[in-house]
């Protein structure tokens, strides 16, 4: 199960270290600081590392590495997804997951990892229940502390933590009751250079942000569930349900939470809303060459569309551009050659 | 405020200033020291000077210092030993606290402080929160074992703490058992003998129902667990496939993929033709697809596994080809995992897509990537045949962009595409032959002057061509130097009039000039040849080169049922099985696929071939080990000549007097007498195959169909067990078994070739042992034994070899010998096989034998539980050759006297008591005597497996 965990920046520094069982020293980290010098970019570190005696599983993000250390065989998805769990807490926890946030709340991050884990095995990962086990730190509350001498660590059992619904706590009340439901939809579609599509599909989640009294057990149904290829759920929902009916029926969490996520492949049309042509050229005689792209709007049944951003990664041997944008502004990075 | 000033005060005075804080009376300043000791703890720093002083701070009533000196004594507990014992009190008193949160987190903490001393305290308490009524703490005190248990592994056992651990899986509350099982997962791997997943079809009832309810990572342990669960039949699989499907659509990608685990091994078990299969292959695709689209580290994991996935059964994904299509911005390591498996995808139906988009990689920004992409164009040539044109032209257009490292790259698969499809494409070589001055990489180097050796006679300045290399020769890797050498010998056979000065020179390069040895070696050989016999020169030199196949890549078929078993582990990434890697060697456990059951296996046939080769179509594979016939006429870039069939016969023979020879040696001339038998054989083979189930027996018994069958005539005889796995024999696995019938003895074998090369040339020889048993005629196997092919040969037996006394007195050394190596394995045979026909000796002589044997040759045996009446046993007893001489009832009780006589004329007699009618007492003893009283115990096994099948 899972070892130790290291938390580095990307100088290269250690600002961090858990151990849920044995200490294993510091210095297993230079195994992963070969791979990230090999791996030129930060994105490129490959998630899995064995060394001799270890194996090093690690994520990137919010440009700090997450490295979990293992020593015997283990599902390496269960620890990234650990890992992603871990980031996932401290963003809720602190608003932000970065090198000084982490280093402002050491005490409660620590106090936090050593409630997620139990000698490698996951203890407690709902966001939910780990604040009523550990509170997050507010402004307000830190200066009540110092007053009352009161703590931010709870002493109660978290009430939902053996019940058959985990995820939400009991006497949850609220003057106003309300939900709110996000359908988030990704495309990932490559496009050929005539324009014409190769493959596009739709990667969607619905979050949901509930505040309800009590125990609600709500249910939601889709015009045309046969669309969703897969799915995947929050615990919450019924399972069974879905199966036979095509409805969701669950007792949400109370606050946040991502209630399913879906995909709906290529086989299935996907209307692009926007169309992508370029045209590229080289003058003869010197270095310089021309990049046009345009891009406009398509079969967008009324809505406008907003926030357009094109991001081109230019070749190494491109040393400068000027961009001239005929809408919006513009960047580019010299150092990863990304123009934005 | 933040707990950022915890790190600022780095004064000299750092430790003291704590130390008095720490001491402090006032609890804040208590508290506020305690979180500054902490901070600089995880930052590194060592603050365990600290220890009496924090833990004089545990005594309080606060549970967020009570946690924080808690979070302390777990990372210095070991190196204060003698200080930690000062805080067991505190511990065992918090065990105790009315508050289930406090007496979980005492015994929590406890198992994490790894002293030995405070280990013998936590037995008590750890006993009593097994059995809390709180499932939080409960749940918590499992896991406590398992830490216990790598402190003190024997502490755990003598304490029985196991055993409560065993009965947590049938807990009510499915996070217990789900931490259960986690805890006694990990117990199990590092005992893998230890038997403590017992699993049953209740147990695994017991964990389903838990499966639905515990948290996610609860999941992941109860499918892992599933996972190594044998069910007992077809419908069992299913039932347990039903209720694991639900699975594949949770949101955490870790329990999607274990739960595909458990599908693909019990899929195995599953009848083609069942509906369920087939809706079952529908069900696993969307949710593999859905992997790929969440982060990159877990695509990469998830690719790894989608490539053996593919590998094993490829019609499940067959029609997702695009969603491996590669993104512009995924990690390099996803990239090329992507592209793998766009070539394990490759077919007919979507090739044009496959190589548009391999095409638009080629002129990517990464230079592996593109390196990858070029060789990716080049297998889906070899690969589809109908597509190589194409592939050949978009090759072509590749090297007309001129990029250095995508032209030698495209060289190196145009040559691959040379060996799979000869004669076809050489108008390309023109194209190339313009390119050669650019090429500056040794395999690029050398795979061009190989074409140009091969095509010499096309190409009219083939000999300037290879002038021009030779002028350097010496600075060229050994590679290509070899390639050269070969190209011209080439040359030379086919425009002998021009070329002689050339051939002169590199041979007197090769021989004389270079220190490299398989050079010289290889300029020997091609000059004894040329001046020899150039006719035999040019048989050998220009036959005709087998051709290539695609599955060169293909992991080999064994290896790849073992990592379908381990799926979603390290082991699934790196494609290696556990034991390759693990550390320490902690004795992996093999895992195989279950067999098939018996209710689907007659409508099923034995899969023969993996899907995407059809059968029958014989498969040549460039031999990736040491070929140990092959190396030596290997002339060229690997493939074993098929020379004249006069040759190779000669060749075969003197592969036969080399075992025999080597076995001579190995075991002959030692001078006999107590000496054990020098003959070592590989240790693990040495183990008594039959006895105990031998590992991967899994799937040797999914080709066997002839167990349970023998029974007809004869003697007895036992199920084929596998003899010599096939991981230890290069690929192949023997199975066996002894018979004897009508008189006659035979050796019952059963060759499977699980390697991705044809075996041929077979041939066996048994060490000298104890009966003199040796083979009466030579292994017949006709026809070479292709990729995954079985056959089955009786090969009869004779006792008239020499004899030497092994121990035990039936172990049987054999040497198997192939194409590809010689291979020892020792098995037992039952002795049975020895009784002769004729064991029936009168009652006069009876007696007065079992008079003359003295007492102490006798030996008592009991065969336990074999409720049979004397009748039966005398009839059962007379078809294997013990013979009934007499039968007497005293008191209730039927006494058996028996009779028989082995084939080196051993006389063993036997009195057997049987007590009819008693159905409580089932156990019959038997008496044996015989001249040679070693025997004994075997003639008593002989008994006990005759009566007990």
């Amino acid at each position: 199960m899972i070892h130790s965990l290291f938390l580095i920046n990307s100088s290269g520094d250690i600002f961090l270290e858990k151990h849920w069982k044995s200490v294993v020293s510091r210095s297993v980290c230079d195994y992963f600081f070969e791979a990230q010098e090999r791996a030129t970019e930060a994105e490129n570190v490959p998630p899995v590392i064995p060394t001799p005696h270890h194996y090093l599983l690690s994520v990137y993000r919010h440009k700090i590495f997450f490295v979990a250390v293992v020593q015997t065989e283990v599902p390496p998805l269960f620890v990234i997804e650990f890992l992603h769990r871990v980031v996932d807490t401290f963003q809720d926890y602190f608003g932000v997951c970065s090198e000084p946030v982490i280093k402002d709340n050491v005490v409660v991050v620590y106090e936090v990892l050593e409630e997620m884990l139990d000698n490698g095995f996951p203890l407690a990962t709902e966001s939910n229940i780990l604040k009523e086990l550990i509170k997050p730190p507010t402004i307000l509350r830190t200066v009540v502390n110092t007053i009352t001498g009161s703590t931010n660590v709870g002493d109660q059992l978290p009430t939902g933590q053996l019940s058959v619904v985990p995820w939400r706590r009991t006497g949850v009340k609220y003057t106003n009751n309300e939900a709110y439901f996000d359908v988030i939809e990704e495309i990932d579609a490559i496009i050929d250079k005539s324009g014409s599509t190769i493959t596009a599909e739709i990667q969607g989640v619905i979050d949901a942000c509930v505040k309800l009294t009590g125990m609600p057990d709500l249910t939601l149904s889709f015009m045309n569930p046969r669309l969703l290829d897969d799915v995947s759920f929050h615990p919450c929902v019924r399972f069974k349900r879905w199966e036979s009916e095509r409805i969701l029926s669950f007792i949400p969490p109370d606050g946040n939470f991502r209630l399913l996520s879906y995909h709906v492949s290529a086989q299935n049309l996907v209307a692009i809303p926007v169309y992508v042509k370029h045209s590229i050229s080289f003058r003869d005689s010197s270095s310089l060459g021309r990049f046009e792209i345009t891009v406009g709007p398509k079969q967008t049944m009324g809505k406008t569309i907003e926030g357009v951003t094109v991001t081109s990664q230019m070749p190494k041997g491109v040393l400068n551009m000027s961009l001239t944008p005929s809408q919006g502004t513009h960047t580019f990075d010299p150092v990863t050659k990304v123009g934005d | 405020m933040t707990d950022s000033k915890y790190f600022t005060t780095t004064k000299k005075g750092e430790i003291f200033e704590l130390k008095a804080e720490l001491n402090s009376d006032k609890k804040e300043k208590k508290k506020e020291a305690v979180k500054k000791v902490i901070a600089s703890m995880t930052v590194g720093k060592d603050v365990s000077a600290l220890f009496p002083d924090v833990v004089n701070c545990m005594q309080t009533d606060n549970l967020e210092l009570k946690k924080l000196v808690y979070l302390y004594l777990m990372n210095y507990a070991k190196s204060q030993p003698d200080m930690a014992i000062m805080a067991v009190n505190t511990f065992v008193k918090d065990c105790e606290d009315p508050n289930p949160l406090i007496r979980a987190l005492a015994v929590r903490t406890m198992g994490c402080i790894r002293v030995d001393k405070i280990t013998e305290y936590l037995c008590e308490p750890l006993r009593k929160c097994l059995k809390d009524e709180d499932p939080y703490v409960r749940k918590t005190a499992a896991v406590c074992v398992a830490k216990l248990h790598d402190i003190n592994a024997q502490l755990v056992e003598d304490q029985g703490f196991l055993d409560t651990l065993k009965d947590l899986i049938s807990d009510s509350n499915p996070m217990v058992v789900a931490n259960a099982v986690a805890a006694l997962s990990e117990i199990a791997e590092s005992h893998p003998s230890s038997n403590l997943l017992d699993l049953n079809p209740q147990s695994i009832n017991k964990l389903l129902t838990a499966l639905n309810e515990c948290t996610e990572w609860g999941q992941i342990f109860i499918l892992d667990c599933l996972a190594n669960y044998t069910p007992k039949d077809d419908r069992e699989a299913q039932s347990i496939c039903e209720r694991v499907t639900p699975r594949l659509s949770h949101a955490n990608s870790a329990v999607v993929l274990s739960a595909v685990k458990v599908l693909m091994k019990f899929m195995e078990m599953l009848s083609k033709d069942l509906d369920y299969y087939g809706t079952l292959l529908k069900k696993l695709a969307p949710p593999l697809v859905t992997l790929l689209s969440a982060e990159p580290e877990l695509q990469y994991v998830a690719l790894r596994n989608i490539n053996l996935i593919v590998q094993k059964r490829p019609e499940i994904l067959k029609h997702e080809m695009k969603v491996f299509f590669v993104k512009y911005n995924d990690p390099i390591y996803v990239k090329l995992e992507k592209l793998d498996i766009m070539i394990r995808l490759a077919s007919q139906a979507n090739i044009a897509q496959v190589l548009a988009e391999l095409k638009e990689y080629a002129t990517e920004v990464d230079v592996d990537f593109v390196r990858k992409a070029v060789r990716a164009i080049g297998r889906c040539a070899i690969k589809v045949e109908q597509s190589a044109e194409r592939c050949v032209s978009t090759l072509l257009d590749l090297i007309q962009t001129k990029v250095n490292y995508v032209v030698q790259e495209a060289i190196v698969v145009i040559k691959d595409i040379f060996r799979k499809y000869p004669n076809k494409y050489e108008s390309v070589i023109a194209t190339l032959c313009e390119n050669l001055d650019s090429l500056d990489e040794p395999e690029a180097r050398a795979a061009m002057i190989w074409i140009v050796g091969e095509y010499a006679e096309r190409i009219d300045n083939a000999d300037e061509l290879l002038e021009s290399f030779l002028e350097g020769f010496h600075d060229e890797s050994t590679q290509v130097q070899l390639q050269l050498l070969t190209a011209i010998v080439k040359l030379f056979l086919k425009k002998p009039t021009e070329t002689q000065e050339l051939v002169q020179q590199v041979l007197s390069l090769a021989t004389q000039d270079s220190d490299n040895p398989d050079l010289r070696d290889r300029g020997y050989i091609y000059w004894r040849l040329l001046s020899t016999d150039p006719v035999a020169a040019k048989e050998v030199v220009l036959a005709e080169k087998p051709l290539i196949s695609e599955e060169t890549d293909l992991i080999e078929p064994t290896l790849l049922d073992e990592l379908i078993c381990y799926i979603g582990t390290l082991a699934s990434v790196y494609h290696k099985p556990p034991s390759a890697f693990v550390e320490g060697g902690r004795g992996v456990v093999h895992k195989s696929l279950p067999p098939r059951t018996a209710s689907s296996e007659s409508t099923e046939s034995p899969e023969t071939a993996p899907a995407g080769a059809p059968p029958g179509e014989q498969l040549d594979v460039i031999p990736t080990q040491g070929d140990l016939l092959g190396d030596l006429l290997n002339l060229d870039l690997g493939p074993p000549v098929s020379g004249p069939p006069l040759a190779t016969s000669s060749v075969q023979m003197g592969a036969v007097d080399l075992l025999g020879g080597g076995l001579d040696s190995l075991m002959g001339d030692e001078p006999e007498g107590i000496g054990a038998p020098n003959f070592v054989a590989p240790p693990a083979a040495t183990v008594p195959a039959n006895l105990g189930a031998p590992m991967g027996s899994g799937l040797s018994d999914l080709f066997d169909l002839t167990s349970g069958v023998g029974t007809l005539s004869g003697s007895y005889v036992a199920p084929k067990a596998v003899w010599l796995p096939a991981m230890k024999a290069k690929g192949l696995e023997i199975s066996g078994t002894f018979t004897r019938q009508v008189g006659s003895i035979s050796m019952d074998l059963q060759l499977t070739n699980k390697a991705l090369q044809v075996m041929t040339d077979f041939a066996i020889q048994f060490n000298r042992n104890s009966f003199g048993l040796a083979p009466a005629a030579p292994l017949q196997v006709h026809a070479p034994l292709s990729p995954n092919q079985t056959v089955e040969i009786s090969l009869p037996l004779n006792t008239v070899g020499s004899v030497m006394k092994m121990e035990p007195l039936n172990n049987l050394q054999v040497a198997v010998k192939n194409n590809i190596d010689v291979f020892y394995f020792s098995t037992l045979y039952p002795l049975h096989i020895l009784f002769v026909e004729d064991g029936k000796m009168d009652r006069q002589m009876f007696l007065a034998t079992w008079k003359d044997i003295p007492n102490e040759n006798e030996a008592q045996f009991q065969i336990r539980d074999c409720p049979l009446n004397a009748e039966a046993v005398s009839s059962r007893l007379q078809s294997s050759n013990i013979f009934t001489v007499a039968k007497r009832n005293v008191e209730g009780q039927d006494m058996l006297y028996q009779s028989l006589k082995l084939t080196n004329g051993i006389w063993v007699l036997a009195e057997l008591r049987v007590q009819p009618g008693n159905p409580s007492f089932t156990d019959l003893e038997l008496s044996l005597k015989c001249r040679a009283p070693e025997v004994s115990q075997h003639v008593y096994q002989a008994y006990e497996t005759i009566l007990k099948n």
